[in-house]
């Protein structure tokens, strides 16, 4: 039995097996019992009744990226299951559980040598009054990974309490039958004993950290329109905006929804929208429109693989491109990516307070993967970044809405203002804000637009910079968490290697960009594209290395960090 | 409640910007411009309290043109950008203005849905029947057998009724008006605003550079024949028999305006957590 | 369009003066609401032409507050002063603008609106009980009168312009 730092499980089921509920829980009552933990899930095109698998990392520090591959595979059953291809990757070193009866395993895992134990599912739930398989594979889970049963069964009477005493009868009885069926069971892996911690512990997905992140940072309206796999962000800001005397609004498209939060916006409410790839597009003539008015907004874009409608469920990165270019004419604007579950929270709420501030819009890139990922966390400590924009009180008719303030930003009155009347316009305008079509004008609006983003001071948040060395892996979004991973392994073998991700991908920052690779002379970019959209983008901005290489792949395989530590390896000089 | 401040603001000279309006001489629009200054006068509102929304077409320049607070948004879009608006500042009055095209065509979609919500505003479609901003391409309310450049001899399209769709879509007032009658549109404006819900008023109002065949309607527009019902069932077979120039209100309804409640929180923000805690 | 019964009613020599005073005041704002238009859209020659007009009737609304003595015309005339459909006689209509117009043609205007106006008080004349607001009406028409013959004499200066006078060699720019 050896103790290790992390332990990974993969549960797979199709048609009402209950894979991701067994999931839920066990990534549940291991984090309740002080472990860390990322839960993401993979699954098929069906509304019910798909193939679905619950990916579970387990471990004594925080993890941020899925593993290499699975130490244990659990298949309730196998239909459909190839589907998966090497998402759900095992190796020689691997334990793979099956039922007899669920089916042939798909070809990559019989492939892989891993070791089979057969558990009859589908029989020993049939022995129990209602009894489901999921539990008992819970049970077999949570047996193997050395949980308590007992915390286990007191979670699931927490969650199932409003289905009854019958069902939650049935699901310790399925428990505890799947920790018996795993008792004889050589699995020489263990969880370590987690370091204790102080501070309260969450356990969260990051479209909801995301959408706690808009309301502490001051988000107080949002219209939207439902899209994979945004829609959670809506679920929870709902009934949440609701309590803190907001509201959301759902819109009849994403062009409603995106000037209902333009319209919310002029009037005094910070506002906010969330979608993915298909429904940024529709937006970008409305996000033109409030970068040219000046009318601060938060878009959130939770990437899926595209073009297209492309594949709703995966995860991607694609979506740079037409966040930072998307609009006709020159319209900068602010772009952010957060690394983490974690960090979707900083980064949303760090997102109102610029977008408020430069009374611009502001993007924030977040992925599929990390929207529906599931990690614990410790609570966030309470931040300063509060949206607030500069507002002009103290007015007479008519005023100078756009006046040409040395750092760019001109003070906004809202409607209610005496004297502050100006009419809002996406037709060029002079100070006033009565539209022109004069060179000066145009001119003097578009330097006063770019250079309120360029003066001002994002501070260390524009990336996240660590370690040393010659080499330096530049990566965004949630592939930070994966480079990370590899960085610290090519340090476990000697190799020293910084890591660089920038936060804000828009406006460039080419001086701290500069430093932060100076005396690099190997740059590894790591991004989820086909296009190599990211690796195009530094080039355009800044002075890369001559030797730069580039590991890119599209959806929805995600890059794995033994993927990035092999590159690194292998690029010694 | 009137106060010095606000009767001094009750001149229609007072809501009106100092911007020249680029609108052809002869254009319906400036008698359209006039009549929301009467009824902003009448109402007796400071200029600051009112905010008009506009999409993309000569109609939807008017809000640099008065001197409230104004938006001149993307084509087609206002009605959402006013949702926004109103739905977060109810404190606000909100009035909408767009054209034929903008309105019925590519904000088609917005106009169903802002009946349906009935949101309390004013939305004034400034008709002329063609896209004048663009140079003369039909509108949806083009009739059938006009000749323009991009549908030669015709679209052969059956002409878009916004009455009817704005009546069968939940709008809870619904009138039409000429803008050659001034001091009569105005005062229907003032119904319309004070109306709550989603006020519907298409202002049939001629462009003299690309429709001079409009310069007829001074003699083609009539009060219709019976006063405005609140039954959406009788309204909705006057409005099928109109013959389009039917000057006054079809339809008062008694829908219950859609606002959220908004601005007052019954927690803070760090009850919202235990949605997490392990 | 409009009936009797649209127009105010006229029951006091105070809605009298009122009335009247408001007429001109209309002409006013409606000839220097043209005249911007004209400057915008480059006829400087029905600038002057409107501008003109304004003038004259700016002179006819002071005679005619001075006329009224005591009376509080501009007040009085926010409450009586109201045309529910069509518009104050001599406010001439927008919708006969055009950017090429001539001078012929705003005078024509004018013309009918003086005309509307001499109607307007005359029927006063002819519906009255009042017989000081009889007398002060007759006034008007006179006033009226004289203000047509004006007009007439005006026109005579200027020839009517041939049928091409609205032919624009350029074609309209789009402009959204």
């Amino acid at each position: 039995m050896r103790d290790c730092q992390d332990i990974s499980v993969a549960l797979v089921g199709s048609g009402g097996a209950g894979a991701l509920t067994a999931g839920n829980f066990l990534q549940e009552a291991a984090c309740a019992a002080g472990w860390h933990g990322l839960l993401t899930r993979t699954v098929g095109a069906q509304i019910r009744g798909g193939e679905a698998a619950a990916l579970l990392r387990l471990a004594t520090h925080p993890v941020e990226c899925l593993p290499d591959r699975y130490d244990l595979l659990i298949g309730i059953d196998w239909l459909n299951a190839q589907r998966f291809g090497a998402e759900i990757e095992v190796g020689p070193q691997s334990l793979v559980i099956g039922d007899p009866r669920g089916g042939e395993p798909p070809p990559v895992v019989a492939a892989a040598g891993a070791r089979t134990v057969l558990i009859p599912f589908k029989e020993m739930a049939k022995a129990i009054p209602d009894g489901r398989q999921n539990m008992i594979a819970l049970g077999v889970a949570a047996k193997l990974l050395g949980l308590d049963a007992e915390l286990v069964s007191a979670l699931i009477e927490k969650r199932l309490a409003g289905k009854g005493a019958a069902a939650i009868r049935a699901s310790r009885a399925g428990i505890e039958a799947g920790y018996r069926a795993a008792n004889g069971i050589d699995f020489d892996l263990r969880l370590a004993q987690p370091a204790a911690t102080s501070g309260r512990r969450w356990l969260i997905s990051g479209n909801e950290a995301a959408a706690l992140g808009a309301i502490r940072g001051g988000i107080r309206f949002a219209a939207a329109y439902p899209i994979t796999p945004a829609t959670e962000v809506l679920e929870w800001l709902a009934p949440s905006l609701d309590k803190v005397g907001g509201t959301l609004l759902q819109a009849e498209d994403e062009l409603a929804a995106i000037n209902m939060i333009i319209g919310a916006s002029f009037g005094g409410t910070p506002s906010f929208t969330a979608t993915s790839g298909p429904g940024l597009s529709l937006m970008i003539e409305a996000l033109g429109l409030a970068t040219a008015a000046e009318i601060p907004i938060v878009v959130m874009d939770v990437m899926r693989a595209g073009p297209s409608t492309g594949i709703p469920t995966k995860s991607e990165q694609a979506d740079l491109n037409i966040a930072v270019y998307g609009c006709h004419g020159d319209a900068p604007h602010i772009v952010v990516a957060p690394q983490s579950v974690v960090d979707c929270l900083f980064t949303t709420q760090w997102a109102t307070y610029l977008a408020e501030a430069l009374q611009t819009p502001a993007i924030v890139l977040s992925d599929q993967f990390m929207g529906q990922a599931r990690s614990a966390i410790e609570r966030p400590a309470d931040i300063a970044f509060i949206g607030q924009r500069m507002r002009a009180t103290d007015v007479v008719y008519p005023y100078k809405r756009y006046a040409l303030a040395a750092n760019g930003i001109s003070p906004m009155a809202i409607p209610g203002t005496r004297g502050g009347q100006y009419t809002a316009d996406g037709l060029t305008h002079n100070e006033r804000g009565t539209p022109t079509s004069g060179a000066a004008d145009h001119q003097a609006q578009l330097d006063k637009r770019l250079r309120k983003l360029e003066q001002f001071n994002y501070g260390s948040h524009w990336a996240t910079i660590e370690g040393d060395g010659e080499l330096a892996v530049v990566t965004f979004g949630s592939l930070t968490g994966t480079a990370r991973e590899a960085v610290a392994r090519a340090r476990e073998d000697g190799i020293e290697a910084t890591l660089i991700a920038p936060r804000l991908l828009a406006p460039v920052q080419p001086q701290a960009f500069a430093r932060a690779i100076e005396g690099k002379k190997r740059l590894i970019v790591v991004e989820q594209t086909h296009g190599a959209q990211f690796y195009r983008y530094l080039r355009a901005h800044y002075d890369l290395p001559a030797a730069t290489h580039v590991l890119n792949r599209p959806g929805p395989l995600p890059i794995r960090p033994g993927e990035i530590h092999q590159a690194i390896s292998e690029w010694r000089h | 409640m009137a106060t010095l401040d606000m009767r001094l603001a009750c001149k229609p000279a007072d809501y009106k910007s100092d911007v020249k309006p680029i609108w052809c001489p002869g254009c319906g629009d400036y008698h359209v411009l006039m009549s929301f200054t009467r009824a902003f006068a009448e109402l007796g509102l400071p200029p600051e309290q009112i905010v008009v929304v506009s999409g993309i077409g000569c109609s939807s320049r008017i809000p640099a043109y008065t001197s409230c607070y104004g938006f001149h948004g993307v084509h087609g879009r206002s009605l959402a950008l006013a949702a926004g608006l109103k739905v977060t500042r109810p404190d606000l009055t909100v009035v909408v203005a767009s054209g034929d095209g903008d309105g019925y065509s590519i904000g088609g979609n917005h106009f169903l849905h802002a009946c349906r919500r009935n949101i309390d505003m004013t939305y004034v479609v400034m008709d002329n029947r063609i896209y004048g901003m663009t140079k003369g391409q039909p509108s949806p309310t083009t009739e059938s057998e006009f000749d323009t450049a991009l549908a030669p001899g015709g679209t052969g399209l059956r002409p878009f009724h916004p009455l009817v769709v704005a009546l069968a879509s939940g709008a809870n007032f619904v009138a039409r008006c000429f803008s050659g009658e001034p001091n009569e549109t105005a005062s229907i404006l003032v119904e319309a605003i004070r109306h709550p819900g989603f006020s519907f008023v298409e202002i049939l109002s001629p462009c003299v550079t690309f429709r001079p065949d409009e310069k007829e309607w001074k003699s083609l527009v009539h009060p219709a024949p019976v006063g405005p019902t609140n039954d959406p069932a009788k309204a909705a077979r006057r409005i099928m028999t109109d013959d389009g120039f039917n000057i006054g209100i079809l339809y008062r309804g008694d829908r219950k305006p859609f606002q959220p409640a908004f601005g007052t929180p019954t927690a803070d923000v760090a009850a919202l957590e235990k949605d997490f805690e392990l | 369009m409009s009936k009797p019964d649209d127009a105010p009613k006229i029951t006091s020599l105070a809605d009298l003066f009122a009335v009247a005073y408001q007429i001109e005041a209309d002409a006013v704002e409606r000839y220097e609401t043209l005249a911007a238009q004209m400057e915008t859209h480059n006829n400087p020659e029905l600038v002057a032409a409107f501008r003109d007009l304004a003038r004259a009737e700016a002179i006819h609304r002071d005679e005619i507050r001075r006329l009224a003595g005591e009376i509080d015309v501009v007040e009085h005339a926010r409450k009586v002063a109201t045309w529910r459909r069509g518009e104050s006689p001599e406010a001439i209509e927008l919708g006969a603008a055009h950017y090429l117009m001539t001078p012929w043609h705003a005078l024509q205007l004018a013309l009918e609106g003086e005309k509307r106006a001499l109607a307007f008080f005359a029927s006063v004349v002819e519906t009255t009980k009042d017989a000081d607001v009889k007398k002060m009406a007759e006034e008007f028409v006179e006033e009226e009168a004289e203000h047509v013959n004006l007009v007439n004499r005006l026109l005579r200066k200027h020839p009517k312009p041939r049928d091409t006078w609205s032919d624009d060699p350029d074609p309209p720019n789009a402009q959204g």
